[in-house]
């Protein structure tokens, strides 16, 4: 390799990443952006659920104050949010913040942010289904748990795929938010090689694992929306 | 003692009184119709009987025993247990099915039992392949509700609420939804367990089935009983706005 980028020249090939160690690099901090991904998924999926619970109760303060944390949490940047979550504990409790707390706090805040997109995903959802099914499930005798479990919850699953696909899609990008946690996700990996190479590089093959990834996510969503057309 | 007895029924919906002392008294095996005008509280008295709403005042007891009790001048509803147990008395047919769509027609049938009632699953297919069979729907078992007519769906609902063996069967104008040629064989099947003596309560517009299939006729306005009565009292009734109500169908 070799060359003239920007009118720069350099000619000594220990001072460039060759296209595997940056892939390799950048592969890494796909791991991370991985582990960010399904760890959010994981936690924020039921969250919501129960978020959109105190969304719909009837007790007037329990929604109010789950309504009020939807609008905080929908209504400011997830950064700003991250950086709260870092910096909370030394804040209000005079904790010392250790470095190992930065990833942990980009997963807290993540959870955060999108349980609250995801409870009013669930509550369209729940909202959406004819009350005649719950009457029917109740004259048969069906309890509380059995009647949400059995009936309702499948059908709302069925009706929240899209909105959920778009999120989860939305999440895959969120992860280079991370980056002002200093957490070494794929982005700022990327962003660290583009800035040393002076080059795009690294940033456009980001891009390309980014699309790559969504695709997957995408193509799996499709595949969970036809296993539950069986029915309509 | 009365199968099913309801006195005293009342139910308001903020200052509108919806129901005003309605009573109905049903024996074993017999077949009533509810009549009457749009508004008039047919359903109201339905969902009230059904515990799909509460009612403000009034009593309903299935033979003798306190489903809803009037005490201190409101409704007090049986304990948990007790409820669990009188509510095994009645079933209900919806005007729009309310069939559970992400399960075939057979599970639509067995889940209850299943489910509610704990009986082992073999036990249920027996019996859910029964009722399929009486009511000619053996060859839609593993068809979803969606692939089925309205008539197919409604049948299937009906197959679902016997399944639990009901002592009382409730129908919310069973047919509204239904066009005239599907209407028929909703109504074939009505008559199919008229015969078999299944007690019914049924709240319909369809003059000439009532007429036909009914023990009694109850004539309902402004949330209470305007008549009561045997089909031809009640067709031949002096009463004028009874005479006009009828004339129009």
């Amino acid at each position: 390799m070799g060359g003239t980028v920007f009118g720069q020249s350099f000619s000594s090939l220990e001072d460039v990443m060759d296209i595997e160690t940056m892939l390799f690099q950048l592969g890494k901090g796909m791991l991370t952006t991985g582990e960010i991904f399904i760890l959010t998924l994981l936690f924020s999926l039921p969250l919501g659920l129960i978020l959109s619970f105190g969304r719909m109760a009837k007790n007037g303060i329990l929604r109010n104050i789950t309504k009020l944390y939807i609008s905080v949490m929908r209504g400011t940047p997830l950064m700003l949010q991250l950086l709260v979550v870092y910096f909370a504990p030394y804040y209000l409790f005079g904790i010392k913040i250790s470095s190992s707390y930065r990833l942990i706090a980009v997963i807290i805040g993540f959870v955060l942010n999108y349980a609250a997109y995801f409870a009013e995903i669930y509550r369209a959802g729940i909202e959406s289904i004819p009350l005649g099914q719950y009457e029917a499930a109740k004259v048969l005798g069906y309890s509380k748990a059995n009647t949400f479990f059995r009936i309702i919850l499948p059908q709302v699953i069925k009706r929240i795929l899209p909105p959920v696909t778009n999120e989860v899609i939305t999440l895959v990008k969120d992860t280079s938010l991370a980056f002002v946690l200093a957490v070494a996700e794929m982005f700022t990996i990327a962003k660290q090689i583009a800035a040393a190479e002076k080059s795009m590089m690294a940033l456009v093959a980001a891009g390309i694992f980014y699309y790559v990834f969504n695709l997957l996510v995408a193509l799996i969503m499709e595949k969970i929306e036809k296993k539950l057309s069986y029915y309509r | 003692m009365k199968l099913l007895d309801i006195m005293h029924m009342k139910k308001s919906y903020g200052g509108l009184q919806v129901l005003k002392d309605f009573a109905l008294k049903v024996d074993e095996g017999e077949v009533v119709s509810i009549i009457g005008p749009s508004g008039s509280g047919k359903s109201t008295m339905l969902r009230c009987a059904t515990l799909l709403e509460k009612m403000d005042r009034g009593i309903i007891k299935y033979e003798g025993r306190y489903l809803v009790q009037d005490l201190d001048r409101r409704c007090v509803y049986a304990k948990k247990e007790e409820l669990r147990e009188l509510q095994r008395y009645f079933g209900l047919v919806f005007q729009n099915f309310n069939l559970f769509p992400h399960f075939t027609v057979m599970k639509n049938v067995i889940d209850p039992l299943i489910t509610v009632d704990n009986m082992p699953k073999e036990e249920a297919l027996v019996r859910g392949e029964k009722l399929l069979a009486q009511l000619g729907l053996s060859d839609k078992a593993n068809a979803y509700p969606y692939q089925l007519s309205g008539g197919q769906q409604q049948r299937v609902s009906i197959a679902r609420a016997l399944a639990l063996q009901p002592r009382v069967l409730f129908f919310d104008e069973p047919t509204s939804a239904l066009d005239p040629e599907l209407t028929g064989e909703v109504l074939k099947v009505i008559k199919e367990l008229a015969k078999e003596k299944m007690t019914m309560v049924i709240v319909t517009h369809e003059m000439q089935f009532a007429r036909e299939l009914s023990d009694r006729i109850v004539f309902m306005e402004d949330g209470a009983i305007l008549e009561e009565g045997t089909p031809e009292e009640i067709f031949s009734s002096k009463n004028e706005r009874v005479q006009n109500f009828i004339g129009k169908f």
